[in-house]
């Protein structure tokens, strides 16, 4: 048996060998990490590196679960995480059944290219337009209500407006991507169907209800089970240039890996970020093995694995 | 001219309204930055970021282009580690792919699966830096900017589901007349494979360009900000703006300070919303392959 695994080695040693650097890369960037999980368990000191540093047992945990903050953090993202699903994916389907029925070629083509624009520009500008819009001294919500003789408000004080405005920027940042995606399913459906409808005497609203959105069920369903998985990782990028180290909204607005991101590099919590980063990966898992389990159990060809 | 019907009019106007309404907040908020880079800073501080500058000026360029060093240095790593990165990784990805859908290699599935698994499951963002930094040492590298993320396991699979469509026959009778692997890739599938690697390039590329978190985990040296990082520190960090106050030697009472990081803001935003209309077709084509495959 050993001489013949060599010789299939050796008759397969270029493909081998092709996939060595992406091979390497995923050993170095991904499973020697996953090996570095058990500094959930140490106190982890740079001297000693991983290996050498002690076990604590569970140590790291108590705190971060005791204090509260494993409920707080976990909470605002699968809760933040659940309104992007619903109401990012809602209005993208919205736009893309009303692009699809839109007769001006022109107005598609510019609203679209507008509406696509802010997917390629980075969270850093998005932090700067919200800054912009929101600070207290020059910022364009207070110059506006100025104008009308308001007082000043200072949203950057007042935790319990974020989640409206993370959620908007969420949607504002991300609209144009999906309704590409939808408006492309869309657009494959045979317009046969649509005519038979017609036929049938359907209405527009009809149509869309019982031809068009079934039409296009599976890539809903795909888009939403990939994001339903990840319901437990937050959009570290979205939340640390809007909110950033603010530490009036956190109990509104941190999330795990902002959480996780801060504990690490600012107070240098080491232990206790990893155990929080774990516990993180270890409920990713379970939410991912959980979804693609009962959509077998419903409709095996939508599973992904 | 189509007859509408009562209904389909009324759906129109709804349409024809919430995708107006979508496009102007989609496009509102660059205009406020525009609009404010070309205000003068007594405006800003008078009345605000506004959408048309009260008063005009180009103080915040001026200042911007006077001392343009720190800017460069920052599109010289940009464009660097975009190139460097988008190159290798666009190619590592596409070599990958076609070797784990060859029907000939009897451990594709396995190492499809030894790829996939890492999107299931991983470490953390702690061990991944203790790593990085304490045994790969990428502490202020410039490579810290590059590596990490070169592989997607993503562009992988995408790459490998396309080649999946090239004929496998063009593989085995390459191989017939003599060929070896490497080069039926590279002279054969690689030409083959133009969308598929432009969809890839295109988003690569652009995870690149836009990428400030790597800097802000790995990167002190001022020298080696990227693009977005460098304006990332202007915009909230004291120090930057007063390093760039200094260079320039303006008495810091005239300095305008937020005329100059709108106009920085323009400036680093520029390239990517100059090359959208050129490169947006692309983005939207790589989109619709996965929309209608998925």
């Amino acid at each position: 048996m050993r001489h013949s695994f060599r010789k299939r080695v050796f008759t397969h040693r270029t493909l081998l060998l092709m996939l060595l650097p992406a091979a390497l890369h995923v050993i170095l960037f991904s499973y020697l990490p996953m090996g570095g999980v058990v500094l959930a368990f140490k106190q982890f000191q740079y001297t000693l590196g991983i290996w050498g540093s002690p076990w604590v047992g569970f140590e790291n945990f108590r705190y971060f679960f005791q204090s509260g903050e494993a409920f707080q953090v976990t909470r605002n993202t699968v809760l933040y995480n659940l309104a992007f699903i619903g109401i990012v994916t809602a209005a993208q389907i919205t736009a893309a059944v009303f692009l699809s029925e839109i007769g001006s070629k022109f107005f598609k083509k510019l609203t679209q290219s507008v509406m696509f624009l802010p997917f390629f520009i980075s969270w850093v500008i998005v932090g700067s337009i919200v800054y912009n819009i929101f600070n207290f001294e020059h910022g364009l919500l207070n110059s506006v209500l100025a104008w009308f003789g308001a007082a000043p408000v200072n949203v950057y004080g007042e935790p319990g407006v974020w989640k409206y405005l993370i959620v908007f920027f969420k949607l504002w940042k991300e609209l144009g991507y999906g309704t590409v995606i939808y408006l492309a399913a869309i657009i494959s459906i045979d317009s046969e169907m649509y005519d038979a409808g017609k036929i049938d005497g359907a209405n527009m609203f009809q149509r869309i209800r019982y031809i068009m959105i079934p039409s296009i069920m599976p890539v809903i369903v795909i888009l939403f089970l990939l994001s339903v998985g990840q319901v437990f990782r937050g959009d570290f990028g979205l939340f640390y240039q809007l909110i950033g180290d603010n530490g009036a909204l956190f109990a509104q607005t941190d999330v795990i890996d902002t959480f996780v991101f801060r504990s690490l590099l600012r107070s240098s919590e080491i232990g206790m970020a990893a155990a929080a980063g774990f516990y993180q990966s270890v409920m990713c898992f379970a939410t991912i093995l959980l979804v693609n389990f009962t959509v077998k159990r419903v409709k095996d060809d939508y599973a992904l694995f | 001219m189509k007859i509408k019907s009562a209904d389909e009019r009324l759906f129109g106007a709804i349409g024809y309204t919430y995708i107006a309404v979508m496009a102007l907040l989609c496009l509102l908020p660059f205009l406020l930055i525009l609009g404010s880079s070309f205000s003068s800073e007594q405006s800003i501080i008078r009345h605000g970021y506004s959408l048309f500058p009260r008063e005009f000026s180009l103080a915040g360029y001026e200042i911007a282009f006077r001392n343009p060093d720190v800017l460069l240095q920052s599109y010289a790593v940009t464009l660097f580690v975009t190139a460097v990165g988008t190159v290798f990784g666009v190619t590592i990805s596409m070599m990958t792919g076609y070797v784990l859908q060859r029907p000939d290699f009897e451990w594709r599935n396995k190492f499809s699966f030894f790829f996939f698994f890492t999107t299931l499951f991983n470490g953390g963002l702690v061990p991944w830096y203790i790593i990085c930094v304490k045994y790969f040492g990428l502490k202020n590298s410039i490579w810290a900017l590059v590596l990490p993320t070169m592989v997607s396991v993503w562009n992988i699979l995408l790459a490998k589901g396309f080649m999946r469509s090239i004929p496998f026959a063009i593989t085995e009778s390459a191989k017939i007349d003599g060929a070896g692997d490497l080069r039926i890739f590279c002279t054969l599938i690689f030409p083959l494979s133009k969308p598929v690697m432009a969809t890839v390039g295109l988003f690569t590329a652009l995870m690149y360009w836009n990428d400030w978190f790597h800097s802000m985990v790995f990167i002190s040296n001022e020298k080696l900000y990227p693009l977005q990082y460098f304006l990332y520190k202007l915009l909230g960090d004291i120090q930057a703006v007063r390093s760039i106050m200094e260079q320039s030697g303006m008495y810091i009472e005239s300095f305008p300070v937020e005329s100059m990081k709108m106009a920085l803001t323009v400036i680093v935003t520029g390239p990517i919303v100059l090359l959208y209309p050129f490169v947006q077709k692309y983005f939207v084509k790589g989109l619709t392959i996965g929309a209608v495959k998925g």
